[in-house]
Formats: structure tokens, C-alpha cells, sequence
């Protein structure tokens, strides 16, 4: 028993071996040096050789401690949040106050304040799309599209009709949720994959249009200069402009660059917390309740008297309207933007984190953004290594957490315990 | 209260129903059957909409609704049960029968839920369990109740007894029957398991390749040779 179990590990670590050495032959093997006259190619085959012997003996462990440790005896993490449902509650309370004094706090310096901004844009777009993907089920591969149109439209509304941001925000969510619809339209009668492809293809167009469309968007060169929000009139300058107080004079403070670093992280912890509210209040409506029935069954929505074309087009509408929020905050806060903040790679990160943070779950929308924008972050030394880092941690997740971080769904209403329905 | 005259229906170039003609009267359970293929989830499906009929009518009480979108009949009091029960599996047994009452007057709704409950006991048990990790009899009974919940006056019910043991599809349609005679409900039930079907039934439909071949009272379609031969002796629906 013992002999066979040895025999089938070395076998699988062979297997490896020989996979590995496949793979980090062209990858590791080979690369070009820059020598004297031209490049010249150089070959590293002990690198290859190091990379086999380490899978294979890794796989060799894995195996043998595999057959050491029973199924049913391999640590799965526990479902938290279906175990202790007040848990939840009392988590996403702490989360949000620790996010309100976040700034306050002693080790908070400017960069940490920034980061933590970062941080939230995609908890707010991961929010904003889990409207769409997690409560209606409606794959959206082009989310950036929207959050492109809600930047665009601050850009451009601010620079050349002199808009103010408060005035383009909700501005910017209608026209991205306007968007919205324009794309749920075509798309009402597919579904899962092809729905996916086309939403895919949606993104595209958004950003070909914004890097082409010279006359209106400046095309790949963006647009600059854009401007920041003020508080009530208050500005964030060193230097009050003609008829504006600085937000430093009105309250006797001295001028500092992080005054306005916190009030961005502000105004985006309160865009996001919006959302947030928006979507635990609405899953308790009949239009939210819809939407989860519609992820559900399609038919039998229909025959239950519920429009599915209603549904989907507010659905999109509503992601759509959030990612408009946040694309608007992106602009004024980064003051220039171009069409290459809004590649595939960006709707790619927002869909990870609500898949990975389970569907539907808003605390898991948080973790998940947390690990897989503020690690990268804070990992920036780690240089080239950092993608390896996220893959890692992208392998681990569905390894353990296969349905997503915290997948537990509540419901939205209770029967029972001298509740009434 | 409900009748089908002529329908003809079918998916792109193939044609499921030959023009079809039955009728369901108000307080009656009239029951449908036939073998797998004739067209019976097909003509439940047109009935509601989708597809749409290419010849032929629906009336409802007189009035036409051959024409209109699925998700507007609920709203006229046709509720419609699909096949395979389509229950929201990640809702909860409560949120489901919420979904139900989605057409119906939100006055109703809490005497329409009790009703509901006190029907099937075994849904108030399992509440605030989600619907998927009941069983498939009382997924079954909560896709039934959901269909109530809207208070329709015509209940269209496809296959209620798909995959069930023969005890569940007993009792399912020992529900059906307590249903249409305490509450009047007119019932109009598509099925396979033509032996509980016709047993249960006041009249019935056979139908064969998209056509209506037979038609007649429960019992004489029970007693009918020839459905003998093809619908219950050996084949399904011989259980119990």
C-alpha cells in the first residue's frame, strides 16, 4: 500500500518535473543579450533545470502529504458568514468606521490615504457592478465602458463648459447609466457567454470612440487639466483663485497638500457607502427582488408577471450609474485622463473582485479589493514579481473558496420568531 | 374560462402544434397527456406567449390574448406552473412565494400566504430554507404554491409530477385536487403520468404529434383501450 502510494507520487512528480521543464525551457531557457555588435541569444539551462526540480519535488510533497491527510480532513475555510449571521452586521459596521477615522489614525500618511482612495474606487465599481453580475446575473465583461463615459463626461463638461464637480456627478451618472441602457438593449435576448462576448465588445467600441474621436475626446493624448472639487465653494490650493476662499483660510489651517488628498478619500468613502446603501436597500424592493429572480429563472419570472425586458435595462442602468459616479471621481481626482485607463484590464480587475469576493456579497466585494488592488499596491517592491504575487493569490482563492470569498447569501426577509412576513 | 381554438404553433420551421383545440371550463380540472415529444409543454408554452401561435386563438374569458407577452397573462389571472418547476433556487422558500404574488393584488398577500402555508405544511417547515436544497416534491409543492400566490382564476401546471417518486406524485396531486375543490380553482394540468392524470381529471385530452386525437371524460379516457394499450399498461404512469 505504502509502496504503491510512493510509486504514484513519483510519478506525478515526474510528470511535473517534465511539464515544468517544458514550459521554463522557452521561458527561462533562452534569452537575448545585449552584446557588443547585436543581440546575441544566451541559454540558461540550469535555470531550467533548478525550475523542473523544484515542481517536481513540490508536486512529489504535495502528493505524499495529499495521501497522508484524508479528503474530508483538508482545512476548507469555514462559511463565517453563514454561521454567524450577526457576524456580518457587525463586521461591515467596524469596516466602515475604521475606513471613517482611517485618515486620523497615526501611521496614516499621504500615501497610505492615497492607496486606501484607490482602494475604494474599485469597491465602489465592484459594488456598482455587482448590481449587474451578482443580483441580476448578467455577465458584463465592458464594465469600464461605463466608468469611462462618467469620466469623459466630468472631463469634458468640467473643461469646456466650466461645470462644476458637484453639478457633473449625478450628470455623469445618467449619461453612463443612458449608456447602460444603449448597451442593454441588443443584448436582452442573450444570455451567459454570448451576453459576456458582447459586453466585451461594448468596452471596446467605448474606448476605440474616446481614442479616435480626436475633435471631442483630444483622442490618446486625453485630457488634462481638470478640475479638482471644491467643498462647498472651498478650495483646495495653496493660493485662493478670484472670489474663492481656500479650504485652508476658511477654517485657520495651515496650508497643506493632504487637506485635499482627505477630502477625496472622503468624497469617495461617501460615493461608495452610497452605493452600498442603495444596494442593501434595494435588494429588499420589488425591483431587486426581481433582479435576483431573474439571475434565477428567466422563465419563470415571465410567467410570474415580471417583465424581463424592465428588469435587465434597469439593471444595466444602475450599474451603469454607479460606474459613472466612480469614473467622475477618477477623473477629478487624477486631473488627466485618456483613453488608456480604460483598457479590458481594468473591467477584467473590477469582475475578479466580485467574483472572487463572491457573487452578490458586499463585504466579499471589500476583501476582494483589498487583496487584489491594495496588496498589489503595497507590493510594489516586489516589481515584475507582483503579477506572480496576484495569480498566486487568484490560484489560492479558487482552490479554497471556489464560490468566492464570502458567498453566503442573506435573506431578505424572515418568517418566523414572531416575525411577520 | 379557457379555450384554445386551432392553435398552431411551432419553433422556426418546425412545426409542433397541428391547430389545436381544447377548452377549460370555470371550476374544472382538465388534464392534457400524451407521450414525450407531442407538443403538450409546447402548447402550454404558446398558450402563455412564447412561442408565439402562428394560427389560431387563446381566449380567456372571451377575450383574446393570443398575441400578448408572457409576463402580461399573470397579470389577467393565468398562472403558470413551468415544466422542470423553475423554482429561484437561491431564494428562500418565503422569497419565492413573495415572487408569486408579484401580479397579484399586495392587499391579498398575507391572508394569500397563510392559505398558501396552511396548504402545504411542509413549505412553513422549510420557510426561510432556500429553495434549492429542498427536495424535488417539495419543490414541486412550492412551485405550485408560488403559482397560487398570485390569486389567478386558471392554473396551468406542467408535468407537476417530473421526476418524483411515485408516493410524492401522489400526493401532489392529491393537492392539486384539494385545491380545485376547496378553492374552485379551474386547473388545466399537462402531464406524462396518464394514470393519475385521467384518475384525477373531470375531462381530458390526448394529444399525438401535435394533434388532439382523443377527448372525453376522465374515467371513459381511463377505461379507453386503446389509451390502455399506449399510456398505461407497461409504460409510465402504470405505479401505484
Amino acid at each position: 500500500m505504502a509502496g504503491a502510494n510512493l510509486k504514484a507520487a513519483l510519478k506525478d512528480g515526474i510528470l511535473g518535473a517534465v511539464v515544468a521543464a517544458a514550459l521554463a525551457l522557452p521561458m527561462l531557457g533562452f534569452r537575448l543579450v545585449d552584446s557588443a555588435s547585436a543581440l546575441t541569444l544566451a541559454t540558461r539551462f540550469d535555470w531550467v533545470a533548478w525550475a523542473a526540480a523544484i515542481v517536481g519535488l513540490g508536486r512529489f510533497a504535495l502528493c505524499l502529504l495529499r495521501q497522508a491527510v484524508p479528503a474530508d480532513r483538508v482545512p476548507v475555510l469555514p462559511d463565517l458568514g453563514a454561521k454567524f449571521p450577526k457576524a456580518r452586521l457587525v463586521a461591515g459596521w467596524a469596516m466602515a468606521g475604521f475606513a471613517l477615522a482611517l485618515p486620523f489614525l497615526p501611521f496614516a500618511d499621504r500615501s497610505l490615504v492615497d492607496k486606501a482612495t484607490l482602494v475604494l474606487i474599485y469597491v465602489m465599481l465592484g459594488w456598482g457592478l455587482n448590481i449587474v453580475v451578482g443580483l441580476a446575473g448578467l455577465l458584463d465583461l465592458g464594465f469600464v465602458a461605463f466608468y469611462a463615459v462618467g469620466a469623459y463626461s466630468y472631463a469634458l463638461l468640467a473643461t469646456k463648459l466650466d461645470l462644476s464637480f458637484w453639478l457633473c456627478l449625478p450628470m455623469a451618472g445618467v449619461f453612463a447609466a443612458g449608456f447602460g441602457i444603449l448597451l442593454g438593449f441588443p443584448v436582452l435576448r442573450l444570455r451567459g457567454d454570448y451576453l459576456a462576448i458582447v459586453t466585451l465588445g461594448f468596452g471596446e467600441i467605448i474606448r476605440v470612440i474616446l481614442q479616435n474621436w480626436v475633435d471631442f475626446t483630444n483622442g490618446p493624448n486625453g485630457i488634462s487639466g481638470i478640475p479638482r472639487p471644491s467643498l462647498f465653494g472651498l478650495v483646495f490650493t495653496a493660493n485662493a483663485p478670484e472670489g474663492k476662499t481656500t479650504f485652508a483660510d476658511y477654517f485657520n489651517l495651515d496650508f497643506s497638500g493632504d487637506h485635499r488628498v482627505i477630502f477625496l478619500y472622503f468624497v469617495i468613502l461617501a460615493l461608495a457607502l452610497l452605493t452600498n446603501l442603495f444596494t442593501l436597500r434595494i435588494r429588499r424592493l420589488p425591483i431587486g427582488r426581481a433582479w435576483e429572480a431573474l439571475r434565477e429563472d428567466e422563465i419563470a419570472c415571465r410567467s410570474l408577471g415580471l417583465n424581463p425586458t424592465m428588469i435587465k435595462l434597469s439593471a444595466f442602468a444602475t450599474g451603469a450609474m454607479f460606474a459613472g459616479f466612480a469614473g467622475s471621481f477618477f477623473a477629478t481626482r487624477q486631473g488627466f485622463i485618456s483613453p488608456e485607463s480604460f483598457t479590458f484590464i481594468e473591467s477584467a480587475v473590477i469582475l475578479a473582485i466580485v467574483v472572487l469576493g463572491g457573487m452578490g456579497s458586499q463585504i466579499g466585494v471589500v476583501l476582494a479589493a483589498l487583496l487584489l488592488v491594495g496588496l498589489p499596491e503595497w507590493f510594489r517592491e516586489l516589481q515584475q514579481y507582483r503579477m506572480l504575487a496576484f495569480g498566486g493569490a487568484m490560484v489560492l482563492i479558487m482552490l479554497w473558496k471556489p464560490s468566492g470569498l464570502l458567498s453566503h447569501r442573506a435573506p431578505t426577509i424572515r418568517l418566523g420568531k414572531g416575525a411577520t412576513p | 374560462m379557457l379555450a384554445v381554438e386551432n392553435l398552431h404553433s411551432g419553433y422556426g420551421r418546425i412545426q409542433a402544434l397541428h391547430g389545436v383545440d381544447v377548452e377549460v371550463k370555470k371550476g374544472e380540472i382538465v388534464t392534457l397527456i400524451g407521450a414525450n415529444g407531442a407538443g403538450k409543454t409546447t402548447l402550454l408554452m404558446t398558450i402563455c406567449g412564447s412561442p408565439r401561435a402562428t394560427k389560431g386563438r387563446v381566449l380567456l374569458d372571451g377575450q383574446d390574448i393570443t398575441q400578448l407577452p408572457m409576463h402580461k397573462l399573470a397579470h389577467m389571472g393565468l398562472a403558470h406552473s413551468p415544466e422542470g418547476r423553475s423554482i429561484f433556487a437561491r431564494m428562500t422558500v418565503l422569497e419565492n412565494l413573495q415572487m408569486g404574488a408579484v401580479a397579484g393584488d399586495p392587499a391579498h398577500y398575507d391572508e394569500d400566504l397563510e392559505k398558501v402555508l396552511a396548504l402545504f405544511p411542509r413549505l412553513k417547515e422549510r420557510i426561510n430554507q432556500r429553495g434549492g436544497t429542498l427536495s424535488g416534491g417539495e419543490q414541486q409543492m412550492l412551485a405550485i404554491g408560488r403559482a397560487l400566490m398570485s390569486r389567478p382564476r386558471v392554473l396551468l401546471l406542467d408535468e407537476p409530477s417530473l421526476g418524483l417518486a411515485p408516493l410524492v406524485v401522489r400526493h401532489i396531486f392529491e393537492m392539486i385536487k384539494q385545491i380545485n375543490q376547496e378553492q374552485g380553482m379551474t386547473v388545466f394540468l399537462v402531464e406524462q403520468n396518464a394514470h393519475h392524470a385521467l384518475k384525477l381529471a373531470h375531462r381530458g385530452y390526448v394529444l399525438v404529434n401535435g394533434r388532439v386525437t382523443l377527448s372525453g371524460s376522465g374515467a371513459e379516457l381511463l377505461a379507453n383501450p386503446e389509451i390502455r394499450a399506449h399510456y398505461l399498461e407497461g409504460g409510465h404512469g402504470a405505479t401505484a
